[in-house]
């Protein structure tokens, strides 16, 4: 994993990802606190990580769509397959790398708060509790984004995917919003989740008994929930929609609460998006 | 050492292998020979973990690849049919990797690292990117890649592709000196290669062991029928009548040569029977000249020929039904490689461009 993981580090500098992923974040950051801080005289750096959440958006497939999907296309990973390595450490060795890239500019952020506390106070336990959100909401989205580059094996294709989930993730609130709350809207979203879900069970397998079976089981499920129970759907969908809006967690950070659900939160989402690429990586050998 | 038990491969509805099975021990040069989708690089893959099976076990050296992976790729060094190479990278830097990947202890690295690149020439290449190599030197890469750490197996899936005869020659070479402290396995439809460098074969052919023998036996089964053509100037009739009187003669068959204005004589000899002093002076007595005398046996081609062809006719006799004519996604592959490769070879230049082409396109982007 050690191996992987410096590999993987050099590589980000040896060509211009990483140098371009460190100097964008600080320049919009750069930009952002001139703006707010200095010249609007406001001592709460917490809101000008709030705003480069959005600068995440941006960055983070820039970041990981070379990850697993070049390795795929230049035919590398047939070495990383072939040497006395588990799957699991090259997945992490790579994931932990990127993480590092992105714990540089926001290293650097971490400085800027001394040159505030120059001009007057500055609430350093706010600030830091917001920085903590922020490493940890970058690293969610790292795992997402590397998981979207082991679906392919092309950069841009990744990046893209991964630009769109990455922004559908941001608007999800939102879109959320705009969900009807009552049962029966939510029991129609749910339906079009089932044939989703059975259209890709189907693409996976080849098997329409598979895939007709899969999606009668959730559909009787979801009807049989429906007619006993119909207050747990209400809200229900839109609930959904919004658990999965990882922007909003960091929110609560911002606003200077330290919260240790959203920790568990995010923790949780990497754990799921790191097992994820590692099954998809393992996949890749079955073809 | 390397066991392959009934190895199936299918993809989809087309089954790559058909119950491979093989045994290898250790120090020979095993030469794995069989035409373009014949499922040598599919056997390759699976055997280094880099593809799993559909059916059948590989065990080697005791751990089983699927089930100990770790344990069973310690003993393995493996050049996929493209070297896995990271054009980014420096020869030094990238062997630096696979050698901590390989968990090469941090104080030898550094040894191990050169003394291979010495092995494979890479000395002088060392601080060039690998992406301004030429195919040459990457493939020594890939190579240098596969013996570090002193793997006992190495398995090498057509080493010698698109390399140009003096570095063919090198890489022979190499594989040779390897030989005598590993156990190599080779892949090549290239027939002289496998004759020049190793001591045991085994031939497959659409997804089946066909073959399995050593160099010389091989060899031997060839040089029991010798077959002779001679061209001799004399009258036809008494060419027939000497040749009866000769002994070790199985059959002949005589033909009349307008152009040279002589007989031309194809025989076929007895098992082990060497007759081509007696035909010399037989003749010579006779006043007749021998113009030429050419040995017409049985190739290795011809044995490659012979028992690919028959493989492929059994097949059809037992499936009862025409050959496919989709293409099984292992040949579709090679052909893409090949298609790259002539690329390759065209124009270097254009090739080594191709991995740049990558970044600026998403920096220009930003």
């Amino acid at each position: 994993m050690l191996a992987v993981y410096k590999k993987e580090l050099r590589s980000f500098f040896n060509n211009m990802t990483g140098y371009i992923f460190i100097a964008f974040i600080l320049v919009v950051a750069g930009i952002y606190t001139a703006a707010n801080c200095l010249q609007g005289m406001s001592p709460d750096f917490e809101f000008v990580l709030a705003s480069l959440s959005f600068v995440l958006l941006l960055c983070v497939p820039i970041l990981t769509m070379r990850s697993l999907a070049e390795e795929r296309r230049s035919r590398t990973d047939q070495l990383l397959y072939s040497l006395p390595m588990k799957v699991s450490s090259v997945v992490l060795g790579k994931y932990l790398a990127m993480v590092t890239v992105f714990l540089i500019p926001t290293g650097v952020m971490m400085l800027y708060p001394f040159i505030l506390a120059m001009f007057g106070s500055v609430p350093f336990l706010t600030i830091y509790s917001a920085f903590f959100g922020f490493i940890l909401l970058g690293a969610a989205l790292i795992a997402v984004g590397m998981f979207m580059s082991a679906l392919t094996e092309s950069q841009l294709i990744a990046a893209v995917i991964s630009f769109a989930s990455l922004l559908v993730i941001y608007l999800m609130s939102s879109l959320a919003s705009m969900v009807p709350t009552t049962a029966v809207a939510s029991l129609l979203c749910f339906s079009a989740l089932v044939l989703v879900i059975a259209l890709i069970v189907y693409s996976m397998t080849h098997d329409v008994y598979a895939a007709i079976s899969a999606g009668a089981i959730l559909e009787i499920i979801l009807l049989a929930v429906f007619i006993f129970k119909r207050t747990a759907l209400e809200g229900a969908f839109p609930g959904v929609m919004r658990a999965l809006a990882m922007f909003d967690r960091f929110n609560s950070f911002a606003l200077g609460i330290f919260d240790v659900t959203a920790i568990v939160y995010y923790i949780t989402v990497v754990i799921v998006f790191v097992f994820l690429s590692i099954q998809a990586v393992e996949k890749r050998r079955w073809i | 050492m390397i066991e392959v038990k009934n190895l199936v491969k299918r993809y989809g509805t087309n089954t790559a292998l058909k119950g491979i099975s093989f045994k290898v021990e250790r120090g020979h040069i095993y030469g794995f020979l069989g035409p373009n989708g014949a499922g040598k690089s599919t056997t390759m893959n699976i055997i280094t973990g880099c593809l799993a099976a559909t059916e059948g076990e590989v065990i080697i050296n005791g751990h089983d690849i699927f089930e100990e992976s770790v344990e069973a790729k310690r003993s393995i060094g493996y050049l996929p049919e493209q070297p896995p190479v990271y054009p980014d990278m420096t020869p030094a830097e990238y062997l630096t990797f696979v050698a901590e990947a390989k968990g090469i202890e941090q104080k030898d690295v550094y040894e191990k690292v050169n003394e291979v690149m010495e092995m494979t020439g890479l000395v002088p290449m060392q601080k060039r990117l690998i992406k301004n190599l030429s195919k040459g030197y990457r493939q020594r890469v890939g190579i240098a890649q596969a013996i570090l750490g002193d793997p006992e197996v190495i398995i090498l899936d057509e080493p010698t592709v698109g390399l140009d005869p003096k570095q063919i020659i090198e890489i022979r070479q190499l594989i040779t000196s390897l030989g005598q402290k590993h156990t190599v396995i080779l892949s090549s439809h290239i027939l002289s290669e496998i004759s020049a460098v190793c001591d045991y074969i085994i031939i497959i052919s659409r997804g089946r062991v066909v073959a399995s023998d050593t160099l010389a036996n091989i060899r031997a089964k060839l040089s029991e029928d010798k077959k002779l053509e001679l061209l001799v100037r004399g009258d036809e009739n008494k060419i027939r009548m000497t040749l009866n009187e000769i002994e070790g003669i199985e059959s002949y068959e005589t033909a009349l040569d307008e152009a040279e204005n002589a007989v031309r004589v194809i025989l076929q000899c007895v098992k082990h029977a060497d007759i081509r002093e007696a035909l010399f002076f037989a003749f010579s007595e006779m006043h007749y000249p021998v113009l030429s005398m050419t040995d017409v046996s049985a190739t290795l081609e011809d044995v490659f020929l012979n028992l690919t062809e028959e493989a492929s006719t059994a097949e059809e006799e037992e499936e009862e039904a025409p050959a496919p004519v989709y293409k099984l996604p292992e040949e579709e592959r090679e052909e893409d490689e090949v298609e790259e490769r002539t690329e390759d070879d065209a124009s270097e230049d254009v090739s080594d461009d191709d991995d740049d082409d990558y970044t600026p396109m998403f920096g220009g982007k930003e």
